[in-house]
Order: C-alpha cells, then structure tokens, then sequence
C-alpha cells in the first residue's frame, strides 16, 4: 500500500519536473534556432550595415542592402503611439472598474474588457483597412490612412485588455488601511484617488503597461494590415511604416531557403525576441519588487 | 452638569442581517479620555467607527437611531462625512502609516484642509510631532520613509497626523495592541497630555490601560451597554455583577 503511493507521489513529481524541463527547453530551443541561423546572416552582412537606416532590400537583383534601421523605428513607433494611447486609458479604466464605477457596472464591464482581448488580429486588421484607416484619412486630409497612427491605435486597442486588467488587480492590492486613514483624516474619494491610492501602485502600473507594450510589439497580422509597409525610413505618425514582425511575415514563405536574405529575416525574428524578452523581463523585475515591498 | 459632546442614543447597528448594536445610549464629556471595554465581539470597534461614519465604505452596515455632535445628527444623511472627520479623527488598531516619508505623512491631512503656506505646514508638522512625542526620534530624518520606523513609532506617527489637523475629538481603536509596553507608555503618557485639547474616545482590550488612562470607562457586551461611569468606580465598586465578573477575569 505504502510503496504504491509513494510509486504515485514520485509519479507526479517527475511528470511535473518534465513539463517545467519541456517548457525551458523549448524556449531555450527557440532561442537557439534564431542565434544559430541569424549568425549566419550576421557573418555574411555584417553588424554596422544591418543594424543601419540603409534600406531593408534584399530581393534587389544587383546590390541586395540588408539595413533593419527602418523597420525598427516602425516597430518603435507604431508601439510608442499604442503604448501613448493605451496607457492613460488602461490605468484610467482600471481605476473606473475598481474604485468608483457601482457594482453593476464593474459586473457589466469586466466580461467586455476580457472579450476585447478575444478579437482576432487578422479582424482587427479589417478595422484597420475599412474603419480607422478611412476615418483618419479623412480628418487629417490624406491619401489614405494606412499608416503608423493606424497601427498605433488598433495595437493600444489590442493591449488594453491586459493593462486594464494588471492595473486592475495593482489597485485593488493597495491596502484598504492607506484608504481608512485617508478617509479618517477628512479626505475625499478624489483627494484619496489621486495623493493616496495612485501613488501607492505606481510601480505596479509600471509593469502593466510594460507587459501591454510587451504584447504590441510582437503583435504581427495587425500591423501587416493596417501601416501600408513601406520600408522608408518613417517621418512621423502619418508614415506608412512597416515593422520587424510584418517584414517576417511578409517574407518568409517567399524566400528560397539558404540565402542571405532567408537569414537575415531569422535575424529580424532574433531582434524583435530580445525587444520582448527584455521588456518581459523588466516588467517581472518591477513586479516582483513590488510584491517584496507588499509584504 | 458637564457638558456633553457627543451624545449617543438609542443606536442599533446591523450587520447583513446580525444585530451588532443594540440600543446603545451614552453621553461623552468633553476633555475626558473615555474607554470602551468588553469582550472581542462585543461591538465596541463598531460603536466607535459609528461615530466618524467609517462605516459608510460598508455597505452592509445599517444604522439605526442618533449620534449628536455638538448638538447636530452625525447620522443625519446631510451630515457631510468628509466635514465630519475633519472634526473627528480616527487612530486604528494597526499602524498605517502611508508609504511617504514621515514629514509627508503629517503634511497630508493639512494640505486636503487647504493648508498652503509651506511655513506654515512646517510648524505645524513639528508641533503635532512634538504633541505626540516623536519629535525628537525623527527631527533629523523627516524625508525618511514611514515605513522604516517602529510599530510603536508608526503608531505616533499616526497620532501626530491625526492631531494635525485640529479636530475636536479622537477615536482610538485599540492603539496599542501591537506595541511593546515602552511603545504602549509612551502612547499613554501622550493621551493624557492631549486630553487637555481634544476628546478622546479609546477602544482596549487591556483593562489595566483603560484604569491607568481613562476617565470614564463604559463595559459592553453582546452588543449592549452594561455599564457606563467614572473609571475608578467601576473598578473599585461596579454595579453590575456581569461588570465584576469581567473585569475579574471570570470570561473574557
């Protein structure tokens, strides 16, 4: 009897162990696959010209240039706009659902938030083309409206769901005693909102937003859709830009294996990793820190 | 006859659908240090938020009958809460002090009073530091987070922001219950101080506190008043048999 179970106990415990061993291998593995092939690339172009504003134009039939300049800052722009766009909402929405919105309305409202993040990416790149790209074309009086503003706001519509519901959760872990003594002190539901509670999740907002940029950066068929894809180096929001993860997605299935250019998009794809693996990784630093200060 | 502050009647209080206070009545004079003692359970933590309205963040909580201050219904809906707890203020049984820096800590209450002069706000930080003894254990490390103080030091910081702001009266719930004696002696020796400037209506467990300390001492069980009076009565000679046996450690 004894020996069964501890058979079963032991069991679990390994089944468990492989799965966390699966999960890092994987990761370990991707990482591997993209080093390995983007040296390759990195030893045929070099660093300077790919890491350059020269042209991203490998398919050119005499001089291919492999410069990712442009498509960086197309990546960056299209995600600083979101992130401009997302965050005051998020975190103003976050304090909405948890502090002032009644009851009912929270009850109403959460389910939408979650349902948000369940919109496809390719649907959301229909907005983009047939209602957000005509609708700025219109108020700003250009050509058309494929452009970064356009990604911009589609992608701070797609990383909304996670920072409202990250701050949500940072405003509700303030301590209801910073609240009571606030209030005691003849404070109001604003003065306590604002020189209390918000100062009290700074951190944590901080993180929130991070892992919602997180989220916008790697975002692909979106941003495919609706920034037009021009590989000029971008002059501002109403460029039509075209980001790292458009540029893989684009080229790859047409690219004949073995090239330069097939190895230089498995360096763009080991590029865009590091981006997001370093703001995931910043985020859960500045998360863990606050959950050390909580306690 | 001495004039009374607050004066609460008939008060029931329910919790969802328990009975928490039933028909309380009692008087507190002004300038008196008033202890409420009793079993845990008793009601004694909630008669005392009754009194500032902290219950209004519950919405559970319904209370029935009156708490007049200076003469008008605290319980009244058109009694403004914020307005009331400039006048009341409130110390709880944890320390909780904001995450600011010590100064920050007093200078909140003043500046959501309207208090701009930032001369001003400096004297009265100290003052009410000062009043509440941590003056001298802070006075170089004002910048200092709150957080990195003592419980007991906390705790008076917490006094010291509640006396900021000039109220008339204040609620003590249990201040002491997570100090060590010195911290616990040096609250003591600060209440009997402030008596002379405010009201102070004290919720304790620990009965030797409440001889030491109060004036009036009123003992409540399940809910009711079973005895109110001046302190040294009620120790030496309490009229309720349930008040003996309380306070003689016969259950509690």
């Amino acid at each position: 009897m004894t020996s069964r179970r501890y058979f079963w106990n032991r069991f679990f415990e390994k089944s468990l162990a492989v799965s966390a061993f699966v999960s890092i291998a994987t990761l370990l593995g991707i990482f591997l696959l993209l080093a390995i092939h983007s040296w390759r690339a990195f030893e045929r172009i070099g660093l300077g010209e790919f890491f350059s504003l020269n042209a991203w134009n490998p398919a050119a039939y005499d001089t291919p240039s492999y410069g990712i300049g442009a498509l960086l800052l197309g990546t960056a722009l299209t995600t600083l706009g979101a992130t401009a766009i997302a965050a005051p909402i998020g975190v103003g929405m976050a304090f909405f659902l948890s502090e002032i919105a009644p009851l009912w309305l929270r009850n109403l409202l959460k389910p939408i938030v979650e349902l948000m993040a369940a919109v496809p990416s390719v649907v959301m790149g229909f907005v983009g083309i047939v209602l957000v790209g005509p609708f700025l074309a219109r108020v700003f009086g250009l050509p058309n409206g494929l452009n970064a503003l356009n990604g911009s706001i589609l992608l701070a519509f797609m990383a909304l769901p996670t920072v409202i519901s990250i701050s949500e959760d940072v405003v509700q872990a303030v301590p209801r005693a910073y609240k009571e003594a606030s209030y005691a002190l003849g404070a109001n539901r604003w003065e306590t909102l604002t020189r209390v509670t918000l100062p009290a999740c700074y951190s944590g907002l901080l993180a929130a937003i991070m892992l919602g940029v997180g989220r916008a950066i790697g975002e692909t068929m979106t941003v495919l859709m609706a920034t037009g894809n021009a590989t000029a180096i971008p002059q501002g929001f109403f460029s039509s830009v075209r980001t790292i993860t458009a540029t893989v997605a684009i080229e790859m299935g047409e690219v004949p294996t073995g090239t330069t250019h097939y190895y230089a998009l498995f360096a763009c794809a080991l590029v865009l990793f590091l981006i997001t693996l370093t703001i995931n990784f910043a985020a859960e630093r500045v998360a863990a820190r606050l959950r050390k200060r909580g306690q | 006859m001495e004039k009374h502050l607050l004066q609460i009647e008939d008060l029931h209080l329910y919790a969802g659908s328990k009975h928490v206070l039933k028909g309380i009545s009692m008087n507190i004079p002004e300038h008196q240090i008033i202890a409420l003692i009793g079993p845990s359970g008793c009601g004694k933590t909630m008669l005392l938020r009754s009194i500032n309205r902290m219950h209004d963040l519950n919405p559970d909580i319904r209370i029935e009958g009156r708490i007049l201050f200076k003469g008008k219904n605290v319980l009244d809906r058109h009694t403004d809460p914020v307005q009331l707890r400039r006048q009341i203020g409130m110390v709880f049984q944890k320390p909780n002090p904001f995450p600011k820096s010590i100064f920050k800590n007093v200078e909140y209450g003043l500046k959501i009073n309207g208090m701009r002069h930032s001369a001003h706000i400096r004297d009265a930080v100290e003052n009410s530091l000062k009043q509440s003894h941590l003056w001298d254990e802070v006075k170089e490390e004002l910048d200092k987070s709150a957080l990195e103080l003592s419980g007991g030091q906390q705790q008076r910081l917490c006094l010291a922001r509640a006396i900021a702001v000039a109220p008339e009266v204040i609620l003590l719930d249990e201040p002491c219950s997570a100090l060590d004696p010195i911290s616990t002696a040096k609250v003591e020796e600060t209440l009997l101080e402030l008596k002379q400037l405010f009201t102070i209506v004290i919720v304790t467990h620990n009965l030797q506190q409440a001889r030491r300390i109060a004036d009036q001492t009123a003992f409540m069980y399940l809910g009711e008043l079973v005895e109110y009076g001046p302190t040294v009565q009620m120790f030496e000679q309490p009229q309720q048999e349930l008040t003996y046996n309380y306070l003689h450690g016969h259950f509690g």
